[in-house]
């Protein structure tokens, strides 16, 4: 090869590696497209720079909270009040269910699905109900997808949500402290810090957890207006939510949605540092039992049947 | 550690002085990069496909972000796939480039040493592969801040995926640290300062077994699921490790010897192939007395173990996935009894390609899924995966074999002395 032909090799070269270059770089803008289109309408710099709910002040944490009624009403043309309730002093919150009267309706399912804003299209809710077999407390024995009418005369029907746990898997495994336990007993998830990596929804025992596999669709008019920074207000799309015991609610003293809508009175709900409460008289005086006592999880939600 | 390295007679180390001045890692650097984008129409055919099938996926995932996660198909009940399935193996054939190290520097194997590079940049490349599927799996991967220690809420120690995080950057940085100074120096024709990469080179034997440890005790740490809840799983990954990973390098190393040029004795060979016939045998066996613990017992937390290997409730979406991997494995392993299998490059080759298959499946699907099926409420979904899943994970894939491509491509000339500070 002469000189002279390797140096217009070269220079050919250079052309088709500017010409690559070029081309690839075209290729990339257009593969990345999505992410910008979402990068430019999906969330505000606001958001990304948020810090996490405990280490807010409150002047900002009123600052998001006015951002998220703002997002609110933009995305879901709904008016709606976010609020942040703070635990009460003295309270640590419990749950005990009667498996003698619960005739496995499930009411208290579609009363989450309205209280917490869940998505319509899924019919997401924190409570799934098994129906067992009489004999068996083996969950292998249950069905959650029945439907015929109930109760089965052969059957018995067990609620399951969060059992807010005292031990809880899900808070331990979290990689960034998305979840946690609050003072009075409830596991929260700041939905503006969880990354989405559903490690907890993978350590929980109860299939207590849910994940936004995409952006919530509530019709406005079916919104529940009054919610909280942690509990019922509408998730964003990739992030954990789960149970809260209705914490909007209880920390003002009214009941979980879940047991209000329950037909049977199955479900009591109170504070279990109250010893004149109706919860404390359920667990001193009847059998109750948690589930998966063996996984050491401490539930606080209770089990019991009334002979 | 006294052993020198060939070209510590070059006399590239007169030539950086007649430069006059120091040729510094940052022009190394450049220097690599102009390396690795220059080469044969077949290198830029094969890196042009490389990079379609990556953009592919970007474009996917970047749909995925947009739109959610429910273009995959996990759901609530099966919450990791394909994704964390390939995380996982990923992990396995990282640590398992260590067993090129092992030799080369603790045993002092002159022919491994020479070779040594190549599976640390396996090592490279399967990290980067690993930090892929891992970020293609979050919800919110504009969030990734979040997790960065100081910046975010980092919860060591108590979640075992803030040590994975850790293990699995430090190991990449200390593979990338010992790779950059060996190329630099060679690369200079300087000796290497044995106290900047002997005690790293030690450091990440330790840290191969760390980074597959901690994996395998992000699953058997939740007690919520019979499935991986049981202490031999750390050792089955760490076995099935020194399975997948030789394997890769072995067909590497065949392809290299044939196609690119590089020399060397069947020796690295000989003791890759005698190490796999080892661990594809401690495999097997962990997974044999897997199975009799659960079908001997019995019981619902065998649930997982029938789903996979029988199906349940009449679902069977992993059985055939199930006994192809057994197949491949077993008829790898008695391919391996083959006396000097080492000298036939066919068998091995086979050999090789269906362990890793079989692995691939084992600790890829017939890992991840099975946990999950039946629920922990023994819920009985299945998961396939999706077109968008394939599409994102053969992107990472690609991506991984990019890296790959470029990292060969620049350490082989300089590492055989080739390519050094005097060759234009």
């Amino acid at each position: 090869m002469t000189d002279q032909e390797s140096s217009g090799g070269l220079d050919r070269r250079t052309a088709m590696k500017a010409a690559g270059a070029t081309l690839g770089m075209a290729a990339f803008a257009k593969a990345v497209a999505p992410i910008v289109e979402w990068t430019t309408t999906g969330g505000s710099v606001d958001e990304f720079l948020q810090k996490h709910y405990r280490e807010l002040t409150p002047d900002q944490l009123e600052v998001v909270l006015r951002r998220i009624e703002a997002e609110t009403l933009e995305d879901y043309g709904a008016k709606v009040t976010v609020e942040d309730v703070p635990p009460l002093e003295n309270t640590k919150f419990g749950y005990a269910l009667n498996l003698s009267v619960c005739i496995g309706c499930r009411q208290c399912a579609e009363a989450c699905h309205e209280e917490n804003n869940h998505d319509r299209a899924s019919h997401n809710s924190y409570i799934r109900v098994l129906e067992m077999d009489k004999g068996s407390m083996d969950m292998e024995t249950g069905r959650v997808d029945y439907d015929h009418a109930v109760p089965q005369s052969d059957k018995f029907y067990m609620p399951i949500q969060c059992q807010q746990c005292d031990n809880a898997p899900c808070v331990t495994v979290c990689p960034i402290e998305a979840t946690w336990k609050e003072p009075d007993g409830i596991v929260t998830v700041d939905y503006n810090w969880c990354i989405g990596c559903r490690y907890c929804e993978a350590a929980c025992p109860y299939h207590a957890r849910r994940f936004n596999w995409s952006k919530p669709e509530i019709p406005a008019a079916e919104i529940n207006p009054d919610q909280s920074y942690l509990s019922n207000r509408i998730r964003p799309q990739g992030v954990m939510e789960k149970c809260t015991f209705c914490l909007h609610r209880t920390r003002k003293g009214k009941m979980p949605a879940c047991l209000e809508a329950c037909p049977t009175g199955a479900r009591v709900f109170g504070n279990l540092l109250d010893p004149d409460s109706e919860i404390r008289w359920v667990l001193e005086n009847k059998r109750v039992f948690v589930l998966k006592e063996e996984l050491g999880t401490r539930p606080q939600f209770y089990y019991f049947f009334d002979e | 550690m006294t052993q020198t390295l060939p070209t510590d007679q070059d006399p590239g180390a007169a030539a950086s002085h007649h430069h006059g001045q120091r040729f510094g890692y940052g022009r190394f650097l450049l220097r690599m990069m102009r390396m690795a984008t220059d080469g044969s129409p077949l290198f830029y055919a094969w890196m042009i496909a490389l990079t379609a099938i990556w953009l592919v996926g970007v474009h996917t995932w970047g749909l995925q972000v947009r739109d959610g996660m429910a273009m995959t198909h996990m759901s609530d009940h099966v919450s990791w796939g394909l994704y964390i399935a390939n995380f996982t193996f990923m992990v396995g054939v990282a640590a398992g480039a260590v067993m090129m190290v092992i030799p080369a520097y603790l045993y002092h194997d002159r022919e491994m040493h020479d070779l040594v590079i190549i599976g640390e940049i396996v090592a490279i490349a399967a990290i980067f592969m690993c930090l892929g599927f891992v970020t293609v799996d979050l919800g919110r991967p504009d969030r990734f801040w979040h997790m960065m220690p100081f910046f975010g809420k980092f919860n060591w120690p108590g979640s075992m995926l803030t040590w994975d995080v850790l293990v699995l950057n430090g190991y990449l940085l200390i593979n990338l640290h010992v790779v950059g100074y060996l190329l630099y120096k060679r690369f200079l024709g300087e000796k290497p300062s044995q106290k900047w990469y002997v005690p790293f080179v030690y450091l990440s034997i330790i840290w191969a077994v760390s980074i597959h440890t901690v994996t395998a005790f992000l699953y058997c740490g939740l007690g919520g699921r019979p499935f991986w809840n049981t202490a031999l799983l750390a050792p089955r990954f760490l076995a099935s490790a020194f399975v997948s990973g030789p394997a890769f390098i072995i067909v590497l190393l065949l392809i290299a010897r044939r196609f690119a040029g590089v020399t060397f004795g069947n020796g690295p060979i000989k003791t890759l192939s005698s190490i796999m016939r080892v661990t594809i045998l401690i495999s097997l066996v962990m997974v044999a007395s897997e199975v009799f613990t659960h079908f001997y017992a019995g019981g619902s937390h065998s649930a997982s173990s029938r789903y996979l290997f029988f199906g349940l409730h009449g679902k069977t979406a992993l059985v055939p996935w199930t006994w192809t991997s057994i197949g491949t494995t077993i008829v790898a392993a008695i391919l391996l009894f083959r006396p000097k299998v080492h000298e036939h490059a066919p068998t091995l080759v086979i050999a090789c390609v269906l362990a890793f298959i079989g692995l691939w499946i084992e600790k890829g699907m017939g890992l991840i899924v099975p946990a999950f099926i039946p629920s922990t409420l023994h819920e009985v979904v299945e998961y396939v995966p999706s077109e968008a899943e394939w599409r994102i994970t053969a992107s990472i894939w690609a991506f991984g074999l990019m890296i790959l491509t470029l990292g060969l491509k620049v350490a082989l000339p300089i590492f055989s002395g080739r390519e050094t500070i005097q060759s234009r």
